[in-house]
Order: C-alpha cells, then structure tokens, then sequence
C-alpha cells in the first residue's frame, strides 16, 4: 500500500527505451428492461434489494433463463465491431467467492465467446488506428456493497458492509482487445480514442446508457512494457474500473512511467490489480494475481448452449447504425466543418453530441461551438467528460433556438447555461426567470436612449454634428442601463435617429 | 389390504388411485385421510432416535387447511385434478413457501423459502395437501440417508437397516403407509434404489421431463425429481401431474408429457407379448451381488418370458465406467452449486471462534465447516479439485465424454430391444452404520441407477419380491430410450401384475406391522 | 496428469479447502486426505477411455437456443429476500467486514 510513493520515470523518456502494449477490457452494461437471467427489472435506482428475485439473488433451487434481447444486444455489438458471431457458444461459470455475488460463481461465457477476432478504428490526432477485439461475451454484474465504519467509507477498515443486489443479474458484455502494440507515445491518447469511440458506437447501438458516471460502461487498462524492439511482452498490471475517458488516459501514462520506473531500476513489474485514484491521478496495488485466482470454469449446466442462426445474425447485421468513420467522413461535409473543426470535434468528444444537436435543429456551426469551446471548458472545471456535463443537446439546441430568435444573444446563453446545470429549468424557463430576454421594445429602450443623451450632451452634440463614430459611447451607455439585455443593433438604430 | 383401523377402513393401507376413487364417490373427505396419514405418522415416525424417522417437518395444520379447501371444492363439484385431496409427503429438496426446506443440512436449518418449486407448486394448484418434507441425505449426497444432518431415516421392513438414499425418507414414508405418495428426486439411483430397498415404486423420469426449478440443485445435468409411490399407476398418476415444460426452468424438454396412465393400466393387464427385453450383461451379477437379488431378478424375468416377451443379452460395456464418471460430474457441479452457502445471504452464519472482528471470508469459512458435514465436504474438495485447472480435462472433460460413450451404448442398445433391464440395486438393504465411513463401497451401490443418470434417459423400480438371505425387498429396473417414459410404466406396470398375481398379492401387504415408538430403547 | 499419481496430498487438500471456503480442522484433514486419495484413485481410472474424437456430452438432452422474452416478472418484495437473513441493516444485506478489494 505504499504505491504512492512509488518511483516515476518520465513519459517520453520511458517511451523512449520501451514499447507500451496497451490491453483495454470494457464492461457494458445493457438497458434491457430485465435482468440477464431472471424477469427482474434491469433499471437504476430502485429501493434496496427491491429488484430482486430468488434466480437474481442465488436462492436455493432458483434456476437462470436467458434474456433474448441481451442476446441479441450481445449480437450486434460484435457485429458493430466487425466480430465473427459464434454458431454455437455456452454459458459458463467462474467460481469464486465474494459477498456481492449472489451465488459465489458469476454466470459468464470463458472459451466460446458470442463473438471474437474483430476490430473497431478509432480516430486519434487525425490517424486511423486499427483496434483488435480479441472477443466479446456476455454475463452478468453483481450487487452493491456499501461499507460501514472505518473512516472514509471505502472497503479498508470498514467495521461490516451492507449488500444490495438490485444491481446483480443486469446483463453485461465485456468487450476484450488485443494486445495493442505499435501505438509508443500515442498509447494513451489511443486508449482514450478507443474507449471514446466504443461509447460513441454502443450509444448509435442504443444498447446501454453508456454512461461512465453511472458505471453503465467501466474499463479496465492493462499495460505492459518491452524494451524497444523486443518481440516478447512484459509483465502486466490490470488497472481497474476507470471512470471516465481523461483518466483512461492519464491511467495508461502513469503505468507507463511506473512501469519503466520498476524495469529501470531493476525491479520486475508485478502481476496484480491495480486501482486508479481520479484525485491524484495514480494507481495503487491492488491484490497480487496469484493461482489462487483459479475461476474453475465450467460449462453452466443450468443453461443450454446459444446458436444463432445465420439469418437471424442477418437480420441484426441489417439493424446496425452506419459505420463510424464512414459516418465521420460523411457529416464532415454535410456540416461544412475543416479538418481541424473535425479534429477538434471530435477530440473533444463531441462529435456525437453535436450530432444530436444538429439533428435537434440547430446550426453545425453553432452546435460545435457550444460544445467544444463553451461547455468543453465547464466539463474540463468539473472534471467531467462532455457527454456528463449536465446540458443534454436538446437544451443546446433550444438555446441556441433563442439567440436565433433574437431573445438571448451568445453572452446571455452563456448565462443560460449557468442556470441549465443549476437546473433551474428550461432554457425559456431560465430565461424568463432570469429575465434575460433581450429587450427591443422602442418604449423602454426610448427612454434609456434618452437618459444617455441626457446625461452626455457633448456626446449627442457630436452625433448631431454627423460624427457617427462617437455614436459607441452612448450605445454602452444604454447597454450598461439595460444590464446587457439589449440589442445593440437597435439601440444604435434610436440614437441615430433621435440624434438625426 | 389386511389392516384395518378401529374406524373400520384403514385409508393409509390404499394407493393413491383407490384414494382418489374414494374422494370422488364421496366415501371419504380429504380431511379424514390427510388426518389418517397425520396420525399414521405420529404413530411411527418417531424421530431422530427411533421410529421410522421420514419426516423433517410435519405440517399437520397446513395440510389439513388444504385438505378443507380440497372438500371444499369437490363439494362445489370443482375438483382441481383427480388426485385433489390425496395427501403427498416432499422430499426437503424442494423448496416451499411456510415450510422449512433444509436439506438435511444444517446450514439450512429453518430456513424457509419465499418461493415454491415449480414441482410445489403444481401439487398446491392440484391440490394434493402437503403432509410435510421428507429426510435426506444431506444435499442428496448419499445412498442410505445416514448423512442427514438429522439423524438416519429407518428402514420401515427392518428398522436397524438403511433405507436407501438420498432419498431415503420419501420412500420409508410411502413404504410405511404414512403417506400415498411422495416427491423424491434422482440424480443418480435417489428414488429408484431407495424404491427397491423399501419394496416402493420410484421413477426418474427422462431428463428434463420435470421442472428442476426449486429443485436444490446436487448436480444440475444429473438431477430429475420424480414420483415415488406403492402401485406403478400411481407413479404415472403422480409424474402425469408434475411433468411438463417449465418457462423457469431452461433445461425442461418442451415434449408433452407422454399418456402415463394410459401406460400403466395397459401394462397391468400383463401382456407383453411381442415385447423385446434387453438384460444388460454389465449389471447381470459378479463380485458384490447378493444372490437372493438375482433370484428375485430372475423370477421377474421368467415371468416375462411366460408372458410374452422375448428376453436377451445386450451388453453397454461403458457403464463400467458410470461410477467413476459420475464422481467426477457431481462433485464437480455440486462443488460450484453449493458456494452459494455462505452464511452471507441465508443459512447458518458461525463466526470463527477466538477472532475479534472476523471478517466475511472468515465467517464463510467457519460457517462452511460448521455447516456441512463429512460427505459434503468429501465432495465440494473433490469437485473443486476435478475442475482446477490442469485437471479439468483430465477429470471433468473426460467424465463428460464417457457421457457420450454411455449414451451411445444405450443408443446401440435400444436399437435391439424395447427396454433395457437389471436388478435396481446389487443388494438389499445394508444395515445402519455399515458403510459410513467407506465411501467407496456406499458408492458401490449405485452402478445400476447411474448409467440412466448419465444419459438422461428414463427409469422405473418395481418391487420384485424379497431375498432369501434376509427376507428384504428387492426392485427391479426398466430403462427406456429418452421421451419415452410411458414404456417404463407399461412394462413396471407388467411385472407388477405378473408378480402381483404370482405372489396374490402386493409386496407391501407383507410389510412388517410398526408400532408406536417402534426401535425406541426406552 | 496421467504421469503423474492421483493421490491428494495432506497439503493439496488444505488448498483445495481453501479454495472452497471450507476450514478444515488438522483433524479433519487428516481424516479426509487419505479418504479423497482413495476416491480419486478410483474415478482416476477413466482417464483414457475416452479419447479425442469422442465429444463430451454436458447435456443429456441436447437442445440450444432457449430465450426468455425481455419482460418484467414479478420477483421477491425486500421483506421476502430478506427474510432468512443472518443480519440486515436499512433494507440491506448485512455481511462482516470485506477482504481484499472493491471488485
């Protein structure tokens, strides 16, 4: 437990002497409305142990059945990573004990995978690098401990713990690359990439919520180094459940540095889970993998083996959104973006929520530009991804519906947007509660104008005189009466003509 | 049929089907015949110490409330089934709502389910009153229900001998007219030669062919629940009832249930005239077969022939193997179905003695051996053993191939004959304490019940008289093909009759009288 | 395996209990190991009667492809699933303090 101080080595210079093979594991959990094996309700949130039945929580006697829709889940996500999808495949059971898990084996699927050998490209810094899917299978999550006593409530020193197993049964797919080599100092930003584009992929799939926060999509990093140009692989470490996009990258770059650090002072890397602290940014030892950890694998024989038939792999293959980089390539143009604005785009994350918000009617332009300058700057001061900021596109759209209609301009939105994530609201509902709908009614910026006039005669006197020019200082004037809630455009219109 | 009681009729002496008669034409009301079981159980079943000791938990209160609702509506002219009304005792496998499920176990020791097993609920919708839950080997591991955590089931024809197991108690219980019939559960002889050491009926029905859902799984590719009862028409009564596809249950086959009954009664006229009988060479005598087995056997066989059939040797030269594959299999799967006793969730919680604090995987561990005894532990670290890995596919993988090779013998088999048949058990009833503390020997037992196991294939044990040497019951096997369960009763059904009507009368009706408190030392 | 004997040592025994979450007293183990030995001598003797081409049967009825539809099913209230815990706390199972890590 003494990770925290252990010795880094810096990024280039490691990447300098060794080749980072990068491993990534992603759970998904999907939105089916039941569980995986019993008719419980797969939703979030519900009162403790309320969705919960005898199969679900690993009652005596209680028997599993699968849920079709996983299955078929299960399908079109290896079919969306180019995967090869079994003709015959069976359940199986990994045997080890845990308080959370019901039965103490966790129904998953070990040799024959639903699907494997595919591969998903991900974009990283305007490359296309090729991701390897080693395979894809189903199983099912666990329930939920909360620790009691002990000082932070974290599962060290806790006096006892209390188990609640809404969450066990809901149907997940693991998905597992290859090792990925070649990537040297890109390796970080391609883990992100990766992780990134399989959340933009399974979102198009509309099979799970896919949100990082929620622990609907969690990743697991393995790394491993080789001294450059050899062949063999290192040692690797498996960092656990990290919770968002940033921190697989910043997961892979501490491996990294920690990694060579070990190997460069003459230690061996050790074998064992290793937990990602999002604070600090590093990871600690977790338990060593030792051969305690034998699963004992077998055949589940609670259930029958899944063969899909080819037409019905057909039918889902005919189901699947369009492929992503085609599907890049293709709004590009549609939206008029230059490469950068794509680059930019989608490094930021946005690409699918610009999308959105396009498709919920605003402008290209004007979608990319709240997303990747405005609320990519707030996620980044929350430390949260894009997609978790809090303003869903919809809202976007509707702001951005408001400025377009003359009622809010882009500073006003801004303040709008402060009101969204306060959630006080609608966008209309913040602005009319705010009072920020800019005022154009002649009356009462008439007046204003009039103050101004007033109150700066030898201003006035020069508009009179046809200096145009000096016509900003009253316009600031009013702007500065009207609290910003003005347009300036008609205000200047009135000075002129009262001044004509 | 020789009893009678002080009110005259002595109901616990009929079969089910004559009970069910008797509702009907209204010469008896469930409430009376449930109230003759209880009283009938009450007077022998004694407990842990003496008696016959067939039941863990007696609901006298429930099943007589179910015995009113059944008078109830067969006074409305709504019967629920035709057997409404008849009392049934459930092997502490299944599990029921307000009635301890244990197991015979003591990690489950007052634990009540908040669900019935698919089985359950079937008799409750049937409305057969539940007289209570049947002793077991622990988790069904055994073959004389010594291994109860409760105390031995007794033989009730000699009440110093086993009863056979696992389901040792659903047969004394049906044995000792304490109750018409039982649910027992087969995964690898546990209603058959339980049947055969008690002079019962027991059928292990095609796997599949009956819900395993509540079913407290031994060994998930093995296990079939299944009727036990006195008559061969009642078993078919019993298994028409509680067969059939079930939702919960994956594994259940979606064939209908074949027409039993219609089996069964067309058996009891004793022609099998053109039926071809296969003896299986393997299980037809040699080193440990008690003689006075093979005597009863061969009379069955005899009178087979002189009825018609046509008998022959075929030879399944893999069953050599069925033991040994089946204490890789069960242990295997049992090893991984009972992780889920963990003291965390329900059952036994023991916190480790002299630690301060312990922790989950303590409390587990203490609770684990506190909770399950010898044989259980025997398993859970064998199975655990034969699935690490290294020695899956030595252990494990190759158990299930010779699976594939069993199957195929019987597949080659029925082939050339219509059923397949051999003594149930190689003995009689051993006595209490013989073989306890000799695993090898007690598993010995089961070479003739295992194979059907393996292959999910149908099977039946009849009475076939009692052996010389020690005058007890001896059963004899029918084996059919996969789905066609309706032959193991047509011929059950034939030996019974034949042998009926050699010995002029029911096997049963020799059964030794027990008294009240009967082997108590007091 | 095969060239190596099927005996369980005093040793292996213990490990295998551990892995089984059982504690096994010395007594025990004691008792047990020459028993398990014994036992797994004797199921040791169908190694090779099978052998490559015969496949293993996990099924005794083989059947594939069963679904369930994706629809709720009434399942347990709280009170139900609780009812035969050793301890519960604010509607939650309540188990001793956890080894090891977060899973």
């Amino acid at each position: 437990m003494s990770a925290s101080t252990e010795d880094l080595m810096d990024f280039d210079a490691a990447l300098e002497r060794y080749d980072p093979a990068l491993g990534l594991e992603v759970h998904v959990e999907l939105n089916t409305a039941t569980k995986m094996f019993c008719g419980c309700p797969a939703t979030f949130g519900g009162e403790p142990n309320s969705q919960v039945c005898p199969t679900c929580l690993g009652l005596p006697g209680a028997m599993p059945a699968v849920n079709a829709k996983a299955v078929e889940s299960a399908i079109r996500i290896g079919l969306a990573l180019n995967c090869e999808i079994a003709e015959w495949c069976r359940f199986a059971r990994k045997n080890y004990f845990y308080p959370d898990m019901p039965k103490n084996f966790q129904t998953s699927q070990y040799d024959e995978p639903i699907a494997f050998d595919g591969y998903l490209d991900v974009d990283v810094e305007g490359e296309t690098f090729r991701v390897e899917i080693e395979r894809a299978h189903m199983e099912e999550d666990t329930g939920k401990s909360t620790h009691v006593g002990g000082a932070t409530g974290r599962i060290h020193g806790a006096e006892y713990s209390l188990v609640d197993y809404n969450r066990a049964g809901i149907p997940l797919i693991e998905i597992v690359t290859r090792p990925i080599t070649g990537a040297g100092e890109k390796a970080p930003a391609v883990a992100r990439a990766y992780v990134a584009q399989l959340r933009d992929l399974i979102v198009a799939l509309g099979v799970s919520e896919a949100r990082m926060d929620q622990g609907n999509l969690r990743a697991d990093v393995n790394l491993s180094l080789a001294p450059k140009g050899s062949e063999r692989l290192g040692t690797r470490s498996e960092t656990k459940n990290v919770n968002s996009f940033r921190s697989v990258e910043r997961a892979v770059r501490f491996e990294v540095s920690r990694h060579a650090a070990r190997l460069e002072a003459g230690l061996s890397v050790v074998q064992e889970t290793r937990h990602f602290h999002e604070d600090s940014g590093i990871t600690t030892s977790g338990r060593e993998k030792s051969d305690a950890e034998d699963y004992r694998y077998f055949p589940e024989p609670d259930l029958v083996p899944v063969a899909p038939s080819r037409e019905w792999v057909e039918e889902l293959r005919a189901t699947l959104p369009e492929n992503p980089t085609a599907k890049r390539a293709r709004l590009q143009t549609t939206w008029g973006f230059t490469d950068l604005e794509m680059r930019d785009t989608v490094g930021a994350g946005a690409f699918g929520l610009v999308e959105q918000t396009v498709a919920a009617g605003a402008a290209p332009q004007a979608a990319r530009k709240w997303w990747v300058a405005e609320l990519a700057r707030r996620a980044k001061d929350a430390g949260v991804e894009l997609a978790e900021v809090g303003v869903t596109p919809a809202q976007v759209a509707e702001v951005q519906g408001l400025v377009d209609a003359g009622t809010i301009n882009d500073k006003l939105a801004r303040q709008v947007f402060d009101g969204l994530l306060a959630g006080e609201g609608t966008p209309a509902e913040i602005v009319e509660a705010r009072g920020l709908a800019i005022v154009s009614d002649d009356g009462a910026l008439g007046a204003a104008v009039d103050n101004a006039i007033a109150a700066n005669p030898d201003v006035a006197q020069k508009i009179r005189d046809g200096k145009h020019a000096a016509a900003g200082a009253l316009i600031g004037a009013v702007m500065k009466e009207m609290r910003g809630q003005a347009d300036a455009g008609r205000v200047r219109e009135l000075v002129l003509e009262k001044l004509a | 049929m020789s009893s009678t009681s002080t009110t005259g009729t002595d109901w616990t002496r009929r079969s089910a089907a004559e009970l069910a008669d008797a509702l009907a034409a209204g010469e008896v009301t469930s409430v009376e015949l449930t109230q003759a079981h209880l009283d009938r159980i009450a007077a022998v079943d004694g407990d842990a110490d003496a008696g016959v000791h067939a039941f863990l938990h007696v609901d006298a209160e429930g099943a007589l409330e179910q015995a009113r609702a059944s008078d109830a509506r067969r006074a409305a002219g709504e019967p629920a089934s035709y057997l409404d009304g008849v009392p049934i005792a459930v092997k502490d496998v299944m599990t029921t709502t307000g009635l301890p499920t244990t197991c015979g176990s003591k990690m489950l020791e007052g634990w009540v389910p908040p669900y019935d097993s698919t089985v359950v609920a079937k008799l409750k919708a049937a409305g057969l009153p539940i007289l209570g839950k049947t002793n077991m080997d622990e988790f069904a591991m055994g073959s004389s229900t010594e291994h109860s955590a409760y105390g031995p089931t007794r033989n009730p024809w000699d009440l110093t001998r086993i009863p056979g197991g696992s389901g040792g108690g659903s047969a004394a219980a049906v044995a000792a007219f304490e109750a018409p019939l039982a649910i027992g559960t087969d995964t690898g002889g546990s209603i058959r030669q339980p049947g055969a050491v008690t002079g019962t009926v027991g059928v292990k029905p095609t796997y599949g062919g009956v819900s395993r859902h509540g079913l407290v799984a031994l060994a998930n590719s093995l296990d079939q629940a299944g009727p036990v009862t006195r008559t061969v028409l009642d078993s078919a009564l019993l298994h028409e009832l509680i067969g059939g596809h079930d939702p919960l249950d994956s594994t259940s086959i979606s064939e209908a249930v074949p027409a039993l009954v219609d089996a069964a009664r067309q058996g009891a006229s004793g022609d099998v005239s053109g039926l071809r009988v296969g003896v299986i060479t393997e299980l037809r005598g040699g080193e440990g077969w008690q003689p006075g087995v093979l005597a009863r056997f061969d009379e069955a066989l005899e009178a087979l022939v002189a009825a018609g059939a046509e008998v022959v040797e075929v030879s399944c030269p893999n069953i050599v193997h069925a033991i040994a594959a089946y204490y890789l299999i069960l242990p295997a799967e049992c090893s991984s179905n009972l992780a889920k006793f963990d003291a965390m969730r329900y059952g036994l919680r023991v916190l480790p003695e002299g630690v301060e604090s312990p922790s989950a995987e303590a409390v587990m561990r203490a609770s684990r051996d506190a909770g399950f005894g010898d044989e259980v532990k025997r398993r859970i670290i064998l199975g655990t053993y034969a699935l690490s890995s290294g020695y899956y596919d030595a252990y494990y993988g190759q158990a299930q191939k010779l699976r594939t090779l069993i199957s195929r013998d019987f597949t080659a088999a029925f082939e050339q004959v219509d059923v397949l048949v051999s003594p149930t058990a190689p003995t009689t009833a051993f006595a209490l304490g013989e073989k306890l503390d000799d695993p090898l020997a007690m598993y010995a037992g089961d070479l003739a019940t295992i194979p059907a196991n393996l292959a999910g294939i149908p099977g039946i044990s009849v009475p076939a008289g009692l052996a010389d040497e020690d005058g007890l019951p001896v059963g004899f096997q029918v084996l059919a093909p996969a789905l066609a369960d309706d032959r193991v009763y047509r011929v059950g059904a034939a030996v019974e009759a034949l042998l009926e009507k050699k010995w002029g009368h029911a096997l049963w009706a020799q059964a030794p009288e027990l008294t009240t408190r009967q082997g108590a030392d007091a | 395996m095969p060239d190596t004997p099927p005996v369980l040592t005093r040793d292996q025994v213990a490990h295998l209990a551990d892995l089984a979450r059982i504690d096994l007293s010395d007594d025990e183990l004691d008792h047990l190991a020459p028993q398990l030995s014994v036992i797994l001598e004797s199921v040791a003797a169908i190694q090779g009667v099978a052998g490559d081409d015969v496949p293993p049967t996990s099924h005794p009825i083989p059947m594939t492809n069963v679904f369930r539809e994706d629809v709720v099913r009434p399942g347990l209230t709280a009170e139900q699933a609780l009812s035969g815990a050793p301890a519960a706390e604010q509607q939650r199972f309540s188990v001793p303090r956890i080894l090891g890590d977060e899973q």
